[in-house]
């Protein structure tokens, strides 16, 4: 049993936020959806979620791959390729968030 | 003095190589180099339709009229969709993210255990093989590294007979096996082993009573994949086990295609030997491992002689990034298990909906008895090798990227019973963790035009649609 009261509903949004944000960095159409569509389901998965310890557990995993991402959404920008078939051209008529 | 001569030289050498710019303006210009390098893919794939236009005379008249078959989609990029997940699979970003560290700083022969450069490679490496172990219930003494399926699968083939050579000098495995298993089976026969090859019923299953008739007394080895890499059929593999169990055989499975895609477990399905590879479940290439069962022990001849590393049966330094990119891989497929497999299941239902909803298609392999992820689709009056001419924009193959060089129709296909034609037209798609619902619709839309497309062009076509049977026409002139 951990000591600390687990994160705040204010945390836990501030740490979804960061995931979509990195996930939507990177440059690789296949792997921003991927990671898109994780972050989604997880979070909304571990909603559910009551018991402390499980809760802090899924806190500290998220927390590691929240580092994970960030630093592979960086050298994703770093190696570029052309863009996917599927994937508009101009960014702002990207329609779905 | 010294230092306003030094200048004078500076500044007159500026002169004669820029003239008109500023000496510090410059020099900053020149060390902002872009942190991001751009790979273009779009050469490649302007190289590719080259070479296939120029290399096959024989679509020589239709050349002209595939190029209006292919049509750009504007304001969109132009790297086709991957749909060829059967070859490899893209590697998973945090997989990568365990490897990095292994090129920066963790280089320590994972075999060296007198310093702590080799024992915190050792550990990094043993902890990768128990997350491969635990994907298919193994304990972690049993597996052993080697570099990808085909090298597991001769070790298998070989080693095992090789082994028991004294007493058994027969081996049982399927027309459909992969080609590196078919291809060591024929080695072994050269060194005088007897092999019986096991015909496939028409869904690509073995059957049981023919295999278990086929076991003789020499028996040593029955090889039986466990999801084929052409038509994505499953087969009994439990109850092939139980059989070669029941005689004493030992069973190897090619499960490079099934490995963390299907639930496997070793001693619930008495499995002895089994090959597994890293880069179909979005892992590095050039990695893979034998599973080598040690109760009751499984023994074997290496093929690589050397300093004894992997309980000596396969001697060799091993690459620590690879092995822990390979774990992490094997870690994931796992962790992801559920909804990997509902994402893949959906899209491929999606997909095969789609495409048979498109007249005188057929779905090769049994439809029941089959690993979701991959599609292999017949169009019938329409060339497969012209089909993917005319989709430059999805990455797809006819068959394995083995045999993909050769035109030669699939020989799993041939196995099933398909006539050429048939094996002619076939195409495969392969879904994985990375595929969108964008991407297939994307995909369905695109095949559906183009199949349409080619299908106009043929005079076979044309008689079909008027009725005429094919069978029933003798061509003159062969």
């Amino acid at each position: 049993m951990s000591a600390s009261p687990g994160p705040s509903r204010a945390q836990v949004l501030a740490l979804y936020k960061q995931f979509i944000k990195n996930a939507n960095g990177f440059n690789n159409y296949n792997y921003r959806e991927y990671f898109l569509r994780k972050a989604r389901t997880t979070f909304r998965k571990n909603r559910a979620l009551e018991d402390p310890a499980t809760i802090s557990a899924a806190w500290d995993t998220a927390l590691k791959d929240l580092g994970v991402l960030k630093r592979q959404s960086v050298i994703s920008q770093m190696y570029t390729f052309d863009k996917q078939v599927v994937e508009p051209l101009d960014p702002k008529h990207h329609s779905r968030g | 003095m010294l230092r306003s001569f030094g200048r004078s030289v500076f500044s007159r050498q500026r002169l004669v190589g820029a003239v008109a710019r500023r000496g510090y303006a410059t020099a900053k210009v020149a060390f902002d180099v872009p942190l991001e390098t751009h790979t273009d893919l779009q050469k490649a794939n302007e190289d590719l339709a080259q070479a296939r236009s120029n290399s096959a005379e024989v679509i020589e008249s239709g050349s002209t009229a595939l190029k209006h078959a292919y049509q750009e989609n504007t304001g969109f990029g132009t790297r086709p969709i991957y749909l060829d997940m059967q070859a490899t699979t893209p590697t998973d970003p945090r997989v990568l993210d365990t490897m990095l560290k292994f090129y920066t700083g963790l280089y320590g022969n994972p075999h060296s255990n007198t310093h702590s450069y080799g024992w915190e490679t050792n550990k990094e490496v043993e902890t990768a093989r128990k997350h491969i172990a635990d994907v298919i219930n193994a304990d972690v003494k049993e597996i052993v590294f080697t570099s990808g399926a085909t090298e597991s699968n001769n070790m298998a083939l070989k080693g095992v007979s090789r082994f028991y050579k004294k007493t058994k000098n027969h081996i049982i495995t399927t027309r459909t096996e992969h080609k590196c298993v078919l291809e060591a089976a024929r080695a072994m026969k050269n060194e005088g082993y007897d092999v019986t090859f096991l015909n496939v019923d028409e869904y690509g299953l073995v059957d049981l009573k023919e295999l278990e008739a086929a076991i003789k007394p020499t028996t040593c080895l029955v090889s039986v994949m466990a999801v084929n890499n052409e038509i994505g059929v499953m087969q009994p593999i439990k109850e092939i086990g139980a059989i070669c169990r029941k005689n004493k055989v030992f069973f190897h499975t090619d499960a490079a295609q099934a490995y963390g895609k299907i639930p496997l477990d070793v001693n619930d399905m008495n499995i002895d030997l089994l090959s597994i590879s890293s880069h179909k479940i979005y892992g590095p290439k050039g990695m893979g491992a034998l599973f080598v069962r040690r109760r009751p022990r499984v023994r074997l001849d290496p093929i690589i002689s050397g300093g004894g590393q992997e309980r000596g049966l396969r001697s060799g330094t091993l690459a620590p990034s690879l092995v822990a990119g390979f774990g992490e891989a094997a870690r994931l497929v796992k962790q992801e298990y559920e909804t990997d497999i509902d994402h893949v299941k959906r899209l491929s239902e999606k997909l095969t909906k789609g495409l048979l909803a498109i007249e005188h298609t057929s779905l090769n392999g049994s439809p029941d008895h089959r690993y979701p992820g991959c599609v292999n689709v017949s169009f019938a009056y329409v060339e497969g090798e012209s089909l993917l001419m005319a989709l430059r924009d999805i990455a797809l193959s006819s068959g394995s990227a083995c045999t993909s060089a050769s035109l030669e129709p699939s020989y799993v296909l041939h196995a099933l019973g398909k006539d050429d034609a048939m094996a002619h037209s076939s195409i495969r798609f392969g879904i994985g963790r990375f595929t969108t619902d964008e991407e297939i619709d994307y995909v369905i839309k695109a095949i559906t035009e183009r199949v349409e497309f080619l299908r106009e062009l043929s005079p076979l076509w044309e008689m079909v649609k008027e009725g005429i049977d094919l069978n029933s026409i003798e061509w003159s002139g062969h």
